[in-house]
């Protein structure tokens, strides 16, 4: 089964990043350049996202909350949550996976193809510290960071749509939002984060790493990585949910 | 020098080398020759452990580089220089961030002691005013010089170059050839070249190993290569019908058998020479 083998040689792939950097200012550097990447390089998608997400939340919240029973505020609290808990961390990964992912897997897929980590393997640098390393750590850095800023902005974008709608009024809304705050809520959102995190940056390295062809099979390869992310995410996320969610 | 003793690799049930060995010396350029597939860039590439051959040893001045551990590979490593078929630049660094890459990692010096040696290389390589480029900016030529200008760098005690003029046309892969020679005499390093081209066997060949289907067909010298009877290599390096006419007639020559002008304008003649463009990948 090649599903068996690939895992293997996953694992083997992390377990081969560990090693002596040959020269730490040079990993430094690459490991800034990474965080550039993925961070900078991510933000203003994650930011229309998370903005437009928490927007659409509160007036789908409201919509569906039609007794007068329910006082206003409970919309605010129903959107932090669903933000924190699910759209926050998990919605942004998977278009992380996308947007970071598929980067990282064409990025080392031209570099396996064009010969360039063979160049690098030469110079007596080992290639999976050099160039997977930095990235992994950088993605666990710049990742939950991004959710932070996420969560923000979607219960930003919450409150602007609530308020320009004329569902709720911002000062409502605020105190809405400190009502029943749970913080392990936000604790549950970035254990989430740096999974996948981990998750997106490693399944990405891997199938750009291991890239045998030429420029089709990098296209093949940055697409795997991003279906493969995106499964495996939604599985975590399950599994994480079950665990860490008991009542 | 480098021993290659045995060397076997498989790709699955595929044997691409079966077992090859050959004796590579300093100061010269050692040349792998053969059609597309016939396994040179396994071998190569096996040599210095890009891929870790079946079985069979490499032995870098007497040592066996096979049986080591990583440490001490990466030790040989640093006194071994490639140029790659793509030249294998690294994109996203200039011409003058790609040479000073190998140095920024293993030496400690300055800024300034960095710039001044990849001036050096650069210069000595034919190429100035191109530091603040891009590869992808650079014609084949020009990457494949600033491949060079990269892998002796560090001073290499060991070069290798695969295909070093596939893709670049007659008169640009004679500069590069002679380059390669030029180097290699100058700072006595033992270089394998990689090369389906005759003309590359012609001008810098000292040592030639002909690889047939994974095995070595025939080796020796340039000046045997022309006289050789195997028939194989024969068909290799005379592909052409005009070279074999030019051969045949030379041996002929050689033989005193050629005695008047007119034999030899009927040989030329004998339909009409075909010119088969080099095969390029
Ligand atoms: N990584 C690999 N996996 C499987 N087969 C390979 C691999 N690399 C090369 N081969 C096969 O080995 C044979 C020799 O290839 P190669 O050494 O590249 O030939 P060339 O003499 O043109 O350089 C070819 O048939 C090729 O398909
Ligand atoms: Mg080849």
């Amino acid at each position: 089964m090649t599903i068996f083998s690939d895992i293997g040689r996953y694992l083997l792939m992390i377990k081969g990043m560990f090693s002596k950097p040959e020269n730490g200012r040079m990993y430094w550097k690459e490991f800034i350049h990474q965080c550039t990447e993925i961070g900078v390089g991510s933000l203003g998608i994650v930011a229309i996202i998370s903005v437009f997400i928490g927007a659409v939340s509160t007036i789908q919240t409201a919509y569906q909350l039609v007794t007068p029973l329910i006082p206003r505020s409970t919309i605010a609290q129903i959107v932090r949550d669903t933000v924190i808990l699910e759209f926050a961390p998990t919605l942004v990964c998977i278009v992380l996976a996308g947007v970071a992912g598929s980067r990282i897997a064409s990025e080392l897929g031209n570099m396996r193809v064009s010969e360039q980590i063979d160049a690098l393997e030469i110079m007596g640098i080992n290639t999976k510290t050099y160039l997977i390393l930095p990235k992994i750590i950088a993605a666990l850095l710049m990742i939950p960071l991004l959710v932070v800023i996420a969560m923000v902005l979607g219960i930003l974008g919450g409150r602007i749509a609530g308020v320009s709608a004329g569902i709720i009024s911002g000062n409502i809304y605020d105190k809405g939002l400190l009502e029943y705050f749970v913080p392990y809520n936000v604790f549950f959102a970035l254990v989430k984060a740096y999974v996948f995190a981990f998750i997106i940056s490693s399944v990405a390295a891997f199938y750009g790493y291991y890239v045998k062809g030429g420029a089709l099979e990098i296209g093949r390869a940055s697409t795997k990585a991003v279906v493969v992310s995106c499964i495996v995410i939604l599985f975590a996320d399950y599994i994480l949910s079950a665990l860490l969610l008991k009542q | 020098m480098i021993e290659v003793k045995n060397i076997k690799k498989t790709f699955g049930d595929k044997t691409v080398i079966e077992d090859v060995s050959a004796v590579m010396k300093a100061g010269q350029c050692n040349l792998i020759i053969g059609a597309s597939g016939s396994g040179k860039t396994v071998l190569m590439k096996c040599m210095v452990g890009l891929f870790e051959p079946d079985g069979g040893h490499v032995l870098y001045s007497g040592q066996d580089f096979t049986a080591m551990s990583n440490e001490e590979k990466t030790e040989i490593r640093k006194e071994i220089g490639m140029l790659f078929q793509g030249s294998a630049l690294f994109d996203s660094l200039t011409v003058e961030q790609n040479i000073m890459f190998p140095l920024s990692m293993f030496t400690t010096w300055s800024h300034k002691k960095k710039l001044d040696r990849v001036n050096e290389v650069l210069a000595r390589v034919n190429l100035v005013d191109t530091n603040k480029k891009y590869p992808a900016e650079l014609s084949g030529g020009m990457k494949k010089r600033v491949g060079i200008a990269r892998a002796i760098v560090l001073n290499p005690k060991y070069l290798f170059c695969d295909e070093p003029n596939s893709g670049l046309d007659p008169q640009t892969s004679l500069v590069i050839d002679r380059l390669i020679k030029e180097i290699t005499l100058e700072y006595n390093i033992t270089t394998v070249v990689n090369t389906h081209d005759m003309n590359s066997v012609m001008e810098i060949g000292n040592y030639i190993l002909y690889m047939y289907k994974g095995n070595k067909e025939w080796e020796g010298n340039k000046k045997e290569i022309i006289f050789s009877k195997n028939q194989r290599l024969n068909d290799f390096i005379f592909a052409s019908e005009f070279l074999q006419d030019a051969k045949d007639m030379r041996m002929l020559e050689e033989a005193g058998k050629i005695s008047d002008d007119r034999n030899m304008d009927e040989m030329l003649d004998k339909d009409a020479p075909s010119l088969v463009p080099p095969d390029e990948e």
